[in-house]
C-alpha cells in the first residue's frame, strides 16, 4: 500500500510541475473586500431627509485582505477556508459579481461561475427556454446556446419533457437540468462551488465523475469547498484561505492536513456549537445549536443508543417567503449519514415565511443508531420549494460526539436483532 | 499553438458593471428576457393579447365618457377620441415600463447575486417588453384611427423618433428608479403618486392650446409634454402645433429639453455607481 501511494503521488506531483510550468490563466494579486454592514439600516428617504448627513452606523468587515495566487492553464485548484473565512466572497469577486475594494484579477479566456445550479430558472417557461437563458447567462452566445440545448437535455435524460414548463418539473428533473448544463456549457475556467456537490450520494457521484472527466480534459477549474476528500482526490494544487488571506498554498495533502489542524484547533477552544459561521451575504443565520437528550438537558456527547434531540435555532437576515429548512449529518470522512428537511410554508406560525430578524426553532428528534465517532451538523435554509436557490449554508455549525464501547461494523447500527440457530433439517 | 497563445492572453476582470461582460452578451440576454416576459404575458393567460389592450381601452372609455359627455372640453377639440387613446397608449408605455422597473432589480435578486449578469440589463428588459405590447397596442390605434377619418400623411414615418425619445426618457427613470429603490424602498410609494400626477400634467387628456395661460409654462417645463404635443401634430392632425410652435419658439423648449437631458445624464451617472454594489446592498 506505501509504495502504490508514493507512486501515485509522484505522478500526481508531476502532473502538478507540468502544470506549473504552463501558462497563467488567472491571477490574482491582492485582492481586499471589506463589506460595509450596517447597523441600523436607513431604509426610508425620510430617515435619510431627517439626518442628510449623518452617515449609517455601520461595522466594517474585512472578508479579504490581500489575496494573491495563480491559476495554470489545465489545473485543478482547490479554495478551502472554514466557515466565513473569506472564500466564498472570493470567488464571487473572481465571478464578476463583487467588485474588489482594489487589487487586480487578470484571466485568460471565459469564466462561467456555478455557485448555485440553475440561477434564474424561470418555472413559466419549458425547460427548452430554461436552457438557453440559464447557458446564456454563463456565457454562451445565443446561437452557441441554442446548439447546445438538444444535448444537454439529452445528459440530464429529459427529452421527453423539453417543451414542459418548468413549473411541472420536479426537483430531482430540476436539478439534474440544471447540472447538464454545467456540464455542457464549454468554459476555460469553471469556477466552481461546493453547493453543487451537496445532494444524494447519486448526485454527488455524478459531480465526482463530471469533476474527473473535465480534468483529464485539461479543463481549469477552480473549486471552493469544505471536503478535504474533494481536495485531495481531485485537486493538483490546493490554498488554504483563513481571516481573509492566504495562510498556505500547497499541495493537496499539505493543505488538508493544514485545514484539519485549523478546523479542530478551532473546535478544541470551542466544543459544540460554532455560533456567527455563516458567509456574508446569506439571507440567515444560525443562532444556536444544541444537543439534548430525551430530558432536555442540553448535553455535548450522546452515549451510543440512546435517543438524542437536535435543536436549532435559525434567525432570518432577510425576508425568506417559502423557507425550506434542512440538515445533514455527517461523520468525520465526511460521509452523509443522515438528514432531513423542514418547510415552513404552512406553519401557523410563519405566515408569508420568515421576516427578517424572526427567529425559528427547529427540533428533531433522533433515534441513535449511530456509531460511536465524531459527528458534524451541516445546515442550510433554501429559498424555494425545488431548493435550488440557498439562502443560507453553515458547514459543521455542531458537532457532537458518540461514546460507547459496542461493535457497529458500518455507519449505523440497523439490524435489530439477531438470531443464531441450526438450520431445519441438518445434523 | 497560435490559438493557444491568444488564449492565454490575461485580461483584466473589471467586476460587475451596469454593462459587465460585452455587448455581444448584453444582446442576447437583453432578447432573450424581453422575448421571454412578453411570451409569458401573452401566451401565459387565456385572453393574452387582449388583456394587454383591454387595460388602455377600459381607461379610453371612461375618460372618453367624462371628457366628452360631462365636462364636455372633447367636443372643441379636433379628433378628440383618436387623440385621447393615442394619448393614453403613449403615456401607458411610460407609466407601465417605469412601474414595473421599480421592483425590477430587487425581483432579480438571485440572478444578481449569483451570476455574472450586466445590470442595465434588467430594466431595460423591462422597458423592452412594455414597447413591445405598446407596438401591438399602437396597431389598434391606428386601425381607430383609420375607421376615424384621419388622414394618412408622410408624418407618420417621423413617428419612430417619438417613440424614440419617450423610449429613452422612460429608459432613464427606469434606471433611476430601479437602482434608488435597492436602497431606498419608498421609492416604490413615492413613484406611485408620482406618476399618477404626471398622467395629469402631461398633455393626455387636454391639448396644449386649451389649458389657461398661467399654467402653460408649468405644463411646459415636463420633459414629456413635447413628446405628446409633437406627436400629435405628426400623426393626428397636421394643423395641431408641433412641440415648437405650441411652446413659442426654442426658449420655452429650452427648460423641458434641460430637464430631460439632466435626467438621463442623472440615470446614467446613478446606475453606474451602483451597479457594481447591486450584489451587495440586496
Amino acid at each position: 500500500m506505501q509504495p502504490a501511494r508514493t507512486s501515485e503521488n509522484q505522478t500526481v506531483a508531476e502532473a502538478a510541475r507540468d502544470i506549473e510550468a504552463g501558462p497563467v490563466v488567472v491571477e490574482v494579486r491582492d485582492v481586499c473586500k471589506t463589506f460595509r454592514i450596517p447597523e441600523h439600516r436607513v431604509d426610508s428617504l425620510k430617515e435619510r431627509m431627517v439626518h442628510p448627513f449623518r452617515s449609517n452606523p455601520h461595522r466594517e468587515l474585512e472578508a479579504l485582505s490581500g489575496i494573491s495566487f495563480d491559476v495554470h492553464e489545465g489545473e485543478f485548484f482547490g479554495i478551502v477556508g472554514l466557515n466565513g473565512s473569506g472564500k466564498s466572497t472570493l470567488l464571487k469577486i473572481l465571478s464578476s459579481i463583487y467588485q474588489a475594494d482594489s487589487g487586480r484579477i487578470r484571466t485568460a479566456g471565459r469564466i462561467a461561475p456555478f455557485i448555485e445550479l440553475g440561477v434564474g430558472f424561470n418555472p413559466e417557461m419549458t425547460a427548452h427556454e430554461n436552457v438557453v437563458l440559464n447557458a446564456v447567462m454563463l456565457g454562451l452566445s445565443r446561437q452557441e446556446a441554442r446548439a447546445r440545448v438538444q444535448s444537454v437535455i439529452e445528459f440530464a435524460g429529459l427529452e421527453e419533457f423539453a417543451e414542459l414548463k418548468l413549473k411541472n418539473y420536479s426537483s430531482g428533473m430540476m436539478v439534474r437540468l440544471a447540472f447538464s448544463v454545467m456540464v455542457e456549457v464549454e468554459a476555460d475556467i469553471m469556477l466552481i462551488d461546493e453547493v453543487l456537490a451537496v445532494g444524494d450520494a447519486a448526485f454527488q457521484q455524478k459531480c465526482g465523475d463530471v469533476f474527473h472527466e473535465k480534468r483529464e480534459a485539461g479543463k481549469t477549474i477552480i473549486l471552493v469547498t469544505h471536503d478535504m476528500g474533494s481536495i485531495e482526490k481531485y485537486c493538483h494544487r490546493a490554498m488554504m484561505i483563513h481571516d481573509g488571506q492566504v495562510s498556505l498554498i500547497g499541495t493537496p495533502k499539505e493543505v488538508s492536513e493544514w485545514y484539519m489542524r485549523a478546523n479542530f484547533r478551532k473546535e478544541d477552544e470551542r466544543p459544540g456549537f460554532h455560533a456567527g459561521s455563516s458567509e456574508e451575504g446569506d439571507d440567515a443565520f444560525v443562532a444556536e445549536a444544541w444537543i439534548e437528550d430525551e430530558a432536555s438537558t442540553r448535553i455535548e456527547n450522546v452515549e451510543q443508543g440512546t435517543a438524542f434531540r437536535i435543536g436549532l435555532v435559525i434567525e432570518a437576515i432577510r425576508e425568506i417567503q417559502t423557507p425550506i429548512i434542512s440538515f445533514v449529518v455527517t461523520d468525520e470522512a465526511g460521509v452523509h449519514i443522515f438528514g432531513f428537511e423542514e418547510s415552513l410554508s404552512g406553519a401557523p406560525d410563519y405566515p408569508g415565511g420568515l421576516k427578517p430578524g424572526q427567529a425559528v426553532q427547529v427540533l428533531a428528534d433522533v433515534q441513535n443508531l449511530l456509531r460511536p465517532g465524531r459527528y458534524y451538523l451541516h445546515c442550510r435554509v433554501h429559498r424555494n420549494q425545488e431548493m435550488t436557490d440557498i439562502g443560507m449554508q453553515v458547514m459543521r455549525t455542531l458537532d457532537f460526539v458518540v461514546f460507547g464501547t459496542a461493535m457497529t461494523l458500518g455507519a449505523v447500527s440497523l439490524v435489530e436483532s439477531i438470531e443464531v440457530s441450526r438450520p431445519e433439517g441438518t445434523a | 499553438m497560435p490559438a493557444d497563445e491568444t488564449r492565454t492572453e490575461l485580461k483584466e476582470v473589471v467586476g460587475p458593471s451596469a454593462l459587465g461582460g460585452g455587448w455581444a452578451r448584453f444582446f442576447d440576454l437583453l432578447i432573450l428576457i424581453a422575448v421571454n416576459d412578453f411570451k409569458k404575458t401573452y401566451f401565459g393567460t387565456v385572453l393574452g393579447y387582449l388583456w394587454s389592450l383591454l387595460r388602455p381601452l377600459a381607461l379610453f372609455a371612461v375618460l372618453l365618457f367624462v371628457f366628452t359627455q360631462i365636462f364636455r372640453i372633447g367636443s372643441e377639440v379636433e379628433f378628440y377620441p383618436v387623440l385621447l387613446l393615442f394619448n393614453i397608449v403613449m403615456i401607458s408605455l411610460f407609466q407601465e415600463a417605469t412601474s414595473a422597473s421599480v421592483a425590477s432589480v430587487v425581483n432579480q435578486e438571485s440572478v444578481v447575486r449569483k451570476t455574472h449578469f450586466p445590470r442595465l440589463v434588467i430594466p431595460l428588459a423591462t422597458v423592452v417588453t412594455t414597447l413591445f405590447n405598446f407596438g401591438t397596442n399602437m396597431v389598434a390605434v391606428v386601425v381607430f384611427m383609420i375607421f376615424y377619418g384621419v388622414a394618412i400623411t408622410w408624418t407618420w414615418l417621423l413617428f419612430p423618433f417619438v417613440v424614440l425619445a419617450l423610449f429613452v426618457i422612460t429608459l432613464a427613470v427606469a434606471m433611476l428608479l430601479s437602482s434608488l429603490y435597492v436602497r431606498y424602498r419608498d421609492v416604490g410609494i413615492i413613484w406611485s403618486v408620482a406618476v399618477t400626477a404626471l398622467f395629469y400634467a402631461t398633455p393626455v387628456l387636454y391639448p396644449l392650446e386649451i389649458v389657461p395661460s398661467q399654467y402653460v409654462d408649468f405644463v411646459l417645463i415636463n420633459p414629456l409634454t413635447p413628446i405628446f404635443e409633437q406627436a400629435r401634430h405628426w400623426v393626428i392632425d397636421p394643423s395641431a402645433p408641433g412641440a415648437l410652435a405650441a411652446a413659442g419658439g426654442w426658449l420655452g423648449l429650452l427648460p423641458a429639453a434641460l430637464i430631460y437631458v439632466s435626467i438621463c445624464v442623472l440615470a446614467v451617472w446613478v446606475f453606474g455607481r451602483e451597479a457594481p454594489r447591486i450584489a451587495e446592498e440586496l
